[in-house]
């Protein structure tokens, strides 16, 4: 089975940033966002716009007088204050148009449908889909789409859910169990449903989904507030440093003018960093979605980057969820050969993974010739719960496997001492012993082990040096979880876990203080994931899971809460990374700005100019010019998001304050002297000292 | 420049550390449970304070409560001292019959002995009866165990964990002036009178110099007053000469003796941290912080005042150091780590007079202060405002590990900016926006006595010293007219109380949450990573806020010299 076509196709995937359509979009909007009512929310770059109308005005004055020297100047700086506040807009604009991108998509399943309603009479009636309300019951039958949000309460049905996942494969939905969620907008391409609307219209998944990716830029999160404060803090420092400069210059007899005041305003205000920040927290959102994640908030995604226990489920995250053959273990006088292939006859017509999981392992390891599995005089005996066991009849021999307990007693003879100890090695660690025996004689042991999956021992281990403890959750005795969570690595266990123990384990562990991150499906996982710091509903779980957690997996893979707390952090170090780097950036500035602002009065003072900067005129213009520059560069580094790589804070840090703490410091003064030399080179403004 | 006054520095430093441990370790037991070899003594004298006073000092109290308390003594304080001066010709222990203090230097001065300031704009022999001068005392012992409180509650936020209490003012106030300021200033004391500082109640003696000329030669309670006012880091002393006087500073070990009580308490404070949160490693951190910060300066001061003044080095005169405005007796070493003693911890007492440091040498004495007075600073608040820096630190660079920004295990959220940011804005406000009003206005020029970049450095360091509390002076301002004993007051008054509250309420705030568990993914902030980290913000914040002022005073001033010329 395939999409239907007319749902819409696949989801937008990571595309890349630069589509001539996204930065056509990107650049109509940096000069709608000129409007300083939309600006005025982020108080860095509403300074900068105030300033570059305050040198616009000045230029134009200087135009008006005729002192054309002085008009190119400040026209010149204008010029580049605009700029600036344009590539800020820009960079939002672009984080914006990936967001609207997706929501776009997703409108196109918001389709007006209609609905049968099956009232409580039992008639059914046609309404609109907006008709609906929570509690409503509705009939959908193949080729229907779903009209709402709500739970199957009665039926099995496939359902076509790649208008929302991008996945084209359908889905089994069906009443009970941990699969009974449905999606407004989703199409049931077999069988009929009777489900229950949870969901009024315009608070469904989809309509929340939009509203998200559409409002991305609204909703601020702690960080990003605490941080927008600072930033509009230090604003203020300057705003207040630089005023106080008029007066200072004034009693020193220096002519300072309102243009290079503003110059110096711009160049230390933390332009870099206010310009992009809500680049950087739309750009996290639209990543998660793009590894089909939705976080239904921003804090959620912040909360993800501090999580320090991510609880994950053992079968399916840690190990490949079946168990399987790794060994056989002889009895005393039985050969391997005649152990491997016994095992494999009384595997031949096991379709279940452990079964298959046998007869490869016989013929790879022991080198057996593949068996006919449909060779006459066989006889197969099935499992059954109430046997325990599974086998064959051929050529009069009886054949058997099975629980170690059940296969003695159908065959009257106890293991030898040294196969009794293998058995209970196999069980001590974690894995399965299954018996084989003939009548009146044990031939050995099959070892069957729940697989680790390739790759996860060393995931599990960076995240111990990033400080993230893992927390592996399954059902099994504590023996056999010990041991499994020993070979994965996990740095603790949930064993025998039932729904009341896993909330009783998260509120443990966020009573100790840790942000706990978890993995959820069932109804039964509901509680749990609502106390969890964050928490990943997969979208093949019931609603009660979905409306319980902070996120829903579209691809519903556990193994990507571990993807989604990388993305929290990388959102995290990017903001600190920019304004570290805004910050020490502001050094390289004074000196090209303060030396020439005071040179004249103070002729000493060129001292200061370490750049070697050519005039007074060209060393304050080449340091607004990199100053806007900068914004530009950094764009892409904004909405990419800076890399990372668990490891523990001492390292990160260690490597990022390298990079942009004193990266931060170093490059200006590069930037702006090899500006200067062009602007010097072009004769923009007067070289003259 | 000479190895032995490069070593000096060095072994200040080491008994400093010394200090911080037996101090810290002392206050620990004072404040937070414990007991020391005075308890025999002070236990009863405690709890007869408290019944008399009608004090309850075993209940706890929310942050708004404490610093009510905390308000109320130092009105009560302002009130009473405000009102001796204005009325001390008409009351007792007045032998020298000193007039009544005019209005503006009363308050002035009333200000500045509650805010643990001692900015003094009179000469104390020749202004105040020595009633006056024994309730200045008086202040010299509440205002830095206001200090000291302000640390304690400050401290507690991060040591606490959801609980909304803070401790009690009556227990720490009464504790830290009992066990704390009390027996090191008697201790003080008694070794001063031992290396020559008179201690008397005597009217001032008339003496016929060699000359046959007349001099009237001050004395009093010399020996006590000096020692609280280098205990406390107050500064304000009995002479106007301050500790350049031979009655204050008889000597050079005496001078020891005072640096050392000067370090005292402000060392302490950071072991004290340590130990209040349960991790000694974060105190030799802000130590190190600290130390780095304290050598540079020393060395930068030290180095410019020993090369001297290129124009009169030309001239061949005087040697090569710069020997103006210094104690002889003392030595330009010791004269340089004094002053720079003196604006880093806070306590403004001078052996020198600073308006003749050299220009890059005043700028150290400058910047000691206008970071806010972290490097140790006063009691308490020094380390209160390195606090304050790592908090900002951490929230600027924290971001960078991938997590909220924590800090000794409390998450860093957008309460704790703001106040944080407050408390930066306050002192850098208040020093550019009333210097920039002082050089507009006509009272503000007429009080500078020297023109041009000095002139600005002059300003800039009086309210640089008021709002840091320091109370030392550079000199060369009439600090005595109105403009400037109303605006150095304003100054004093904002950097004690509207600095430091904000601190108080984010310690509240602090309280209630939640303690993190440290993990790998924890911020290390007692790596020398973090001690480098934070170096570099106090330094860079620093410099960004007064960059353009200093570029218009002590750095123009310098390189003007350098081309041979002076102000």
């Amino acid at each position: 089975m395939t999409a239907d076509p007319a749902s819409g196709g696949r989801r937008p995937r990571r595309q890349s940033f630069w589509t001539s359509e996204s930065v056509r979009q990107g650049l109509r909007q940096a000069f709608v966002k000129l409007d300083p009512r939309t600006l005025v929310r982020n108080p860095v770059m509403f300074v900068v716009e105030v300033g570059s109308a305050f040198t616009t005005a000045d230029a134009v004055r200087y135009a008006v007088a005729g002192n054309l020297g002085q008009f190119s100047f400040v026209a010149q700086i204008s010029l580049w204050l605009w700029l600036t506040v344009l590539f800020a807009n820009f960079a939002e604009a672009m984080a914006e148009g990936r967001g609207e991108a997706h929501a776009q998509f997703l409108r196109q399943s918001r389709t007006e449908t209609s609905a049968r309603r099956q009232l409580p009479d039992g008639t059914v009636e046609v309404v609109g889909a907006s008709d609906l309300r929570k509690g409503d019951i509705v009939l959908v039958s193949a080729g229907d789409v779903i009209p709402g949000d709500g739970d199957v309460i009665e039926g099995i049905a496939a359902v076509d859910e790649s208008a929302i996942t991008g996945e084209s494969a359908p889905v089994i939905r069906e009443s009970g169990g941990d699969r009974s969620a449905v999606t407004g907008g989703t199409r049931v391409i077999s069988d009929s449903l009777k489900v229950q609307i949870t969901a009024s219209p315009g608070e469904s998944f989809l309509d929340k989904m939009i509203s998200l990716i559409e409002s991305a830029k609204r909703q601020k999160t702690p960080n990003e507030i605490a941080l927008a404060l600072l930033l509009a803090g230090l604003t203020l420092i300057f705003l207040v440093v630089v005023i106080t400069v008029a007066p200072f210059a004034a009693y020193s007899h220096a002519t300072v003018s309102v243009t290079v005041l503003i110059a110096l305003l711009v160049a230390l205000a933390p332009t870099t960093i206010g310009g992009l920040l809500s680049a950087i927290g739309i750009s996290g959102v639209n990543r998660l979605f793009e590894r089909n994640v939705l976080a239904l908030s921003g804090r959620a995604v912040e909360a993800a980057g501090d999580a320090n226990v991510i609880m994950l489920d053992k079968t399916g995250t840690l190990t490949l969820g079946n168990r399987q053959a790794t060994e056989f273990l002889p009895a005393v006088g039985v050969s391997q050969a005649v152990l491997a292939k016994a095992a494999e006859l009384s595997s031949l017509a096991d379709e279940t993974p452990e079964g298959r999981s046998v007869v490869i392992l016989a013929q790879t390891k022991y080198g057996l010739e593949e068996s006919p599995s449909d060779a006459d005089g066989m006889t197969f005996v099935p499992f059954t719960a109430e046997t325990r066991m599974s086998g064959v009849d051929v050529d009069g021999r009886q054949i058997r496997k099975g629980a170690v307990d059940s296969v003695v007693e159908w065959c009257g003879q106890a293991p030898d001492t040294a196969l009794r100890e293998q058995v209970g090695r196999i069980a001590g660690s974690g894995g399965t012993p299954l018996l084989v025996a003939e009548p009146a004689r044990i031939l050995g042991v099959i070892h069957l082990k729940d697989v680790v999956k390739p790759g996860i021992r060393e995931k599990l281990e960076s995240l111990r040096q990033a400080g993230i403890r893992t927390v592996m959750v399954t059902g099994d005795n504590p023996v056999t979880a010990a041991a499994v969570a020993a070979e994965v690595g996990v740095d603790d266990f949930l064993a025998e876990a039932t729904p009341e123990r896993k909330m009783e384990y998260v509120k443990s562990m966020k009573a100790e203080g840790y942000m706990v991150a978890m993995v959820g499906d069932g109804t039964n996982d509901a509680p749990a994931l609502a106390s969890a710091d964050v928490a990943v509903a997969m979208n093949t779980g019931t609603m009660a899971a979905r409306e319980a957690g902070n996120m829903v997996d579209l691809d519903s893979q556990p193994t990507k809460l571990i993807e989604i707390v990388e993305v929290g952090k990388q959102i995290l170090i990017t903001r600190g990374a920019l304004t570290t780097f805004s910050v020490t950036n502001d050094v390289a500035k004074y000196f090209a700005i303060i030396p020439a602002m005071f040179v004249v009065a103070y002729p000493g003072l060129n001292a200061l100019n370490i750049m070697h900067l050519t005039s007074p005129q060209t060393a304050i213009l080449s340091a607004i010019i990199f100053n806007a520059l900068v914004i530009p560069a950094l764009i892409p580094l904004a909405l990419r998001g800076v890399r990372y790589r668990p490891a523990s804070a001492a390292v990160i840090l260690r490597k990022n304050l390298l990079i942009y703490g004193l990266g931060g410091l170093v490059v200006p003064f590069v930037g702006i002297k090899l500006i200067d030399l062009i602007v010097t080179a072009l004769h923009l403004v007067s070289t003259v000292r | 420049m000479t190895w032995q006054g490069v070593a000096q520095i060095f072994v200040l430093l080491a008994a400093v550390a010394v200090l911080a441990r037996v101090m810290g370790g002392y206050m620990f037991r004072v404040f937070e449970g414990g007991h020391t070899f005075l308890d025999p003594v002070l236990v009863p004298v405690e709890r007869t304070v408290y019944r008399l006073c009608g004090m309850r000092a075993d209940e706890e109290m929310r942050w708004t409560v404490y610093l009510r308390n905390l308000l109320i003594v130092n009105a009560v304080g302002f009130v009473l001292l405000f009102a001796l001066l204005g009325l001390q010709q008409f009351l007792p222990l007045n032998p020298a019959h000193q007039p009544r203090v005019p209005f503006w230097v009363s308050v002035n001065t009333a200000v500045s002995f509650v805010t643990n300031t001692n900015w003094q704009v009179y000469a104390g022999e020749t202004t105040l009866s020595y009633l006056s001068q024994i309730w200045l005392t008086v202040q010299q012992f509440v205002s830095p165990v206001t200090g000291i409180c302000l640390f304690l509650v400050i401290a507690r936020g991060f040591a606490r964990h959801q609980t909304g209490t803070l401790g009690n003012f009556w227990h720490d106030f009464v504790r830290a002036l009992l066990w704390v300021a009390l027996p090191l200033a008697i201790l003080g004391a008694i070794v001063l009178v031992a290396l020559g500082s008179p201690q008397n109640f005597s009217a001032y003696v008339h003496a016929t110099t060699l000359q046959g000329g007349h001099q009237l030669i001050a004395q009093g309670p010399v020996a006590s007053m000096t020692s609280i006012m280098q205990l406390g880091d107050n500064g304000g002393g009995f002479f106007n000469m301050n500790a350049a006087q031979p009655y204050a500073g008889p000597n050079v070990v005496a001078l020891v003796v005072q640096l050392l009580l000067g370090f005292a308490v402000p060392a302490g404070c950071i072991y004290l941290f340590g130990k209040m949160i349960g991790d000694v490693r974060q105190s030799w951190a802000f130590y190190a912080v600290m130390a780095i910060m304290f050598l540079a300066g020393a060395l930068l001061l030290y180095h410019s005042e020993a090369v001297g003044n290129p124009i009169i080095n030309h001239l061949g005169a005087a040697g090569q150091s710069n020997w103006v405005g210094k104690e002889t007796r003392f030595g330009i070493g010791s004269t340089s780590l004094f002053e720079n003693s003196t604006t880093a911890i806070s306590w403004g007492s001078v052996a020198a007079s600073n308006d003749s440091l050299t220009p890059l040498g005043g700028m150290v004495t400058l910047f000691n202060m206008m970071t806010g007075e972290v490097i140790f600073g006063s009691w308490g608040v020094g380390m209160v405002g390195m606090i304050a820096y790592a908090v900002l630190a951490v929230f600027l660079a924290g971001l960078m590990v991938g997590r909220t920004p924590e800090y000794l295990g409390k998450k860093i959220e957008s309460f704790e900016v703001k106040m944080s940011v407050l408390a930066m804005i306050v002192p850098s406000f208040v020093i550019l926006i009333l210097a920039a009003i002082s050089v507009l206005s006509g009272a503000g020029r007429a009080g500078i006595f020297n023109p041009g970049p000095h002139g600005l450095s002059e300003v800039l360091y009086a309210f640089s010293s008021g709002v840091g509390n320091n109370g030392s002076a550079f000199g060369g301002l009439n600090s005595a007219s109105p403009w400037y004993s109303a605006t150095v007051g304003l100054a004093m008054l904002l950097g004690r109380f509207p600095m430091y509250i904000p601190l108080v309420a984010m310690a509240g705030a602090l309280a209630r949450k939640q303690r993190i568990p440290v993990t790998a993914g924890t911020f290390p902030t007692h790596t020398p990573l973090f001690v480098g980290l934070l170096t570099g913000t106090v330094v860079v914040v620093g410099a960004l806020l007064f960059f353009p002022a200093l570029a218009l005073g002590p750095l123009a001033e310098q390189f003007v010299m350098q081309a041979g010329h002076v102000f």
